[in-house]
């Protein structure tokens, strides 16, 4: 426990739909894997040295393994080109999170809007919605039938699930489906920016926070994750740790004799928080939002690890 | 950590039976053999005494409070099982009684509001009344580290940064004390808190309404969370008392265990004294060894194999978390009160999604507490026998009477 969980394992690699490939994920110690709810993503620090983000869209109930799917992008940068093509069951792959930015919140009724992969984080929703009894729709698009993933899976919700083949329906007539709303509902977009934009137009006269949306043209990281050692430099006390990348930094700075508090040791409590004084991290937690892991003002060292050569920290 | 083995479900063999009732007054005053009993019997154990399953190693607690999805809150985190029994004599917490998925949104506005980065505000003004406190307390022949310190200082500080009226301040402490009584079996103190506690009820439902705080404090952020759709007003008000139900007697207690703490092993505070940087852990070394909370329950979800034992569907497990922080298997001389130790992953304040989400609290007042004791006091002395609190759930000193020599 104490070098960090170092990778997930791919324990299934399976086609589910024309280009797209479901991953499931799991600890090679056979352990659990940390807490997540629906609309959360991992990082995957592919070993081409590319960063992406996936969203997870299997069953939280089951704390031993997670799901993705990955659609193979005609013009990838790579990420989705090495998991369709090279990435293979037992292969290890790096991961960070997860994080959560697209929370599902409450609401009397739910309208779920999904286009294309964009399906990935609304699945864990929707189970979700009707574990809560609320009312909700999906409206799920995409270009053709035979790429949409996991309409097998929505069979069995009946006429809730609307589906519709672009190619030969048609787009959703998402102005009049805002328009239908009942008070107190929200809507949850995932799919290509037009639809997103399309969507904030329509939505411009509900309640703030009732859209609630993902892009999945996420940022590239800056900082690409690195597999040699690194340097972590105790400011008050001037002493320099070697850190392994097996090792978690937490570790060797108790290594070390300083006096560091963790708790939970998978980045979701915050208790080891530490004030980065110099460096870059490479952020794996599940606390900072974006904004904050720009700012590099702290990070956790029981997961988090560093980015450049050295990190100095406050201790 | 769990590992798969313990998830599976096992047909399993009969667990040990212990007859002892850890709710007893006995045990209740001094837990300690109780606890070493109930690790030695086993990794589950049955307790015959109320007909529930127990696990004290700390392996197995850990694992099972991680495990929510095996093992349950929202069937109640007390004695009384509502699959058993009718009619459930209380409405659950506003969230440590609930599961996934009705647990998400409330669990997450909580961890926002109460985040290290959301306190740093408090720190200075909190270490100004730290200082006036101790000031006052220095020109005391003896004091009694439970209402003159332990008490004090949470209750000046808490209710205020969560922004309550001041009026009634000192009915938390009452109120909260029989809410965790009521954890346990209907005993003579739960009996003996009723009355007082009934009369209470009327006054705590009014608190946490929005028009009742003050627009600075903690449960006006947590208001400010309706207002972006994330949080419904129930859900605000009602996690809002929560807060104030779970975060002052724990508080008073982990406050009190440090006293106690450094009183069993004077050489302690000439180390932290020498460094108050380890502030931070000498809290946490103080809840491992003193657990103020010892116990809750949980639900098996379903049938479930822990260590080659079945608990059954629908079984209430009682985890002893105290009995968990003193488990040899796990610490080195579990007894002991040592800065030199590192607590780190103790489950004094539980583990996973239910764990405490007021613990970065509760560290921020111990550590200003502790700053300023460090900078003052030369050492601290008993003066006079110490009174256990008994409580069903709770661990602590109703007085604890010590003097301050000055540095």
């Amino acid at each position: 426990m104490n070098g960090g969980r170092a990778a997930l394992c791919v324990e299934q690699k399976e086609l589910v739909a024309e280009g797209v490939v479901r991953l499931r994920l799991v600890d090679p110690r056979g352990v659990r894997l940390p807490d997540w709810a629906p609309g959360a993503h991992i990082d995957l620090n592919l070993s081409n040295g590319l960063t992406r983000q996936y969203s997870l869209c299997g069953n939280r109930w089951d704390a031993m393994s997670y799901e993705i799917a990955v659609l193979l992008e005609p013009n990838s940068r790579g990420g989705s080109e090495f998991i369709h093509r090279q990435l293979q069951v037992g292969d290890l792959v790096q991961m960070g999170g997860p994080r959560n930015n697209f929370r599902l919140v409450p609401a009397d009724s739910y309208l779920f809007v999904a286009g294309g992969i964009g399906i990935t984080p609304l699945l864990p929703m929707i189970e979700h919605a009707a574990k809560m009894e609320a009312p909700w729709t999906l409206l799920y698009s995409g270009r053709q039938l035979s790429s949409m993933a996991f309409i097998d899976r929505l069979q069995s919700y009946g006429d809730r699930v609307v589906i519709r083949s672009r190619d030969t329906q048609g787009r959703f007539d998402l102005g009049a489906a805002v328009s239908n709303l009942r008070q107190g509902a929200k809507v949850y977009c995932c799919g290509p920016t037009s639809m997103i934009d399309a969507l904030e137009q329509f939505c411009r006269s509900l309640p703030t926070g009732a859209l609630r949306r993902e892009r999945f043209t996420a940022k590239v990281q800056t900082s690409p994750a690195r597999s040699t050692a690194y340097e972590v430099e105790l400011a008050r006390s001037g002493k320099v740790l070697t850190v392994e990348p097996g090792e978690s930094v937490l570790n060797a700075i108790l290594k070390a004799g300083a006096p560091l508090l963790a708790s939970c040791r998978e980045g979701l409590c915050g208790t080891c928080e530490t004030t980065v004084l110099s460096g870059v991290p490479d952020h794996r937690d599940s606390i900072l939002s974006d904004t904050e892991r720009e700012r590099n003002l702290s990070f956790y060292p029981c997961v988090s690890r560093a980015a450049s050569d050295r990190l100095v920290i406050d201790l | 950590m769990a590992r798969l083995s313990q998830l599976v479900p096992s047909s399993g063999h009969e667990p040990p039976i212990l007859v002892d009732d850890p709710f007893s007054e006995a045990v209740l005053s001094s837990p300690f053999e109780f606890q070493h009993a109930l690790r030695e019997a086993g990794p589950v154990v049955y307790l015959s005494s109320h007909n529930v399953y127990a696990m004290g190693r700390f392996e197995e607690v850990r694992a099972a409070l991680v495990n929510w999805q095996g093992f349950e809150s929202g069937n109640g985190v007390g004695l009384f099982n509502p699959r058993h029994e009718t009619p459930y004599r209380r409405p659950p917490s506003a969230i440590l009684e609930l599961d996934p998925p009705i647990h998400d949104a409330p669990r997450h506005a909580l961890e926002q509001a109460l985040g290290p980065r959301m306190l740093t505000g408090f720190r200075d003004g909190w270490a100004r009344t730290a200082e006036i406190m101790v000031e006052e307390l220095l020109n005391r022949e003896v004091i009694d580290a439970v209402a003159d310190l332990a008490e004090a200082f949470p209750l000046k500080v808490f209710p205020e940064a969560m922004g309550i009226p001041e009026e009634g301040r000192e009915n938390l402490l009452l109120y909260s004390d029989h809410n965790f009584n009521s954890f346990g079996p209907n005993n003579a103190l739960v009996e003996n808190g009723r009355a007082a506690f009934t009369k209470l009820v009327g006054w705590m439902g009014q608190q946490g309404s929005r028009e009742s705080l003050r627009p600075d404090g903690l449960g006006a952020r947590i208001w400010a969370k309706t207002d972006e759709g994330d949080l419904t007003a129930a859900q605000a008000a009602g996690v809002i008392r929560s807060l104030l139900i779970a975060g002052l007697d724990t508080t008073v207690h982990a406050l009190g265990a440090i006293i106690d703490a450094f009183l069993s092993a004077p050489r302690q505070w000439e180390l932290l004294r020498a460094e108050p940087t380890r502030a931070r852990v000498a809290f946490d070394e103080a809840v491992r060894w003193a657990s103020p909370v010892q116990t809750f329950f949980r639900t098996a979800t379903r049938d479930i194999g822990v260590a080659g034992t079945k608990i059954p569907e629908g079984e209430k497990i009682l985890m002893f978390l105290g009995a968990a922080n003193r488990d040899p298997r796990r610490w080195d001389n579990p007894d002991q009160f040592d800065l030199n130790r590192d607590p780190s992953g103790h489950v004094g304040f539980g583990m996973g999604i239910h764990r405490c989400v007021g613990q970065h609290v509760a560290r921020l007042e111990a550590e200003v507490v502790l700053h300023e004791l460090a900078r003052r006091v030369a050492r601290i002395e008993p003066s006079g026998e110490p009174k256990p609190h008994l409580n069903n759930t709770l661990r602590g000193w109703k007085t604890l009477p010590v003097r301050l020599i000055p540095a």
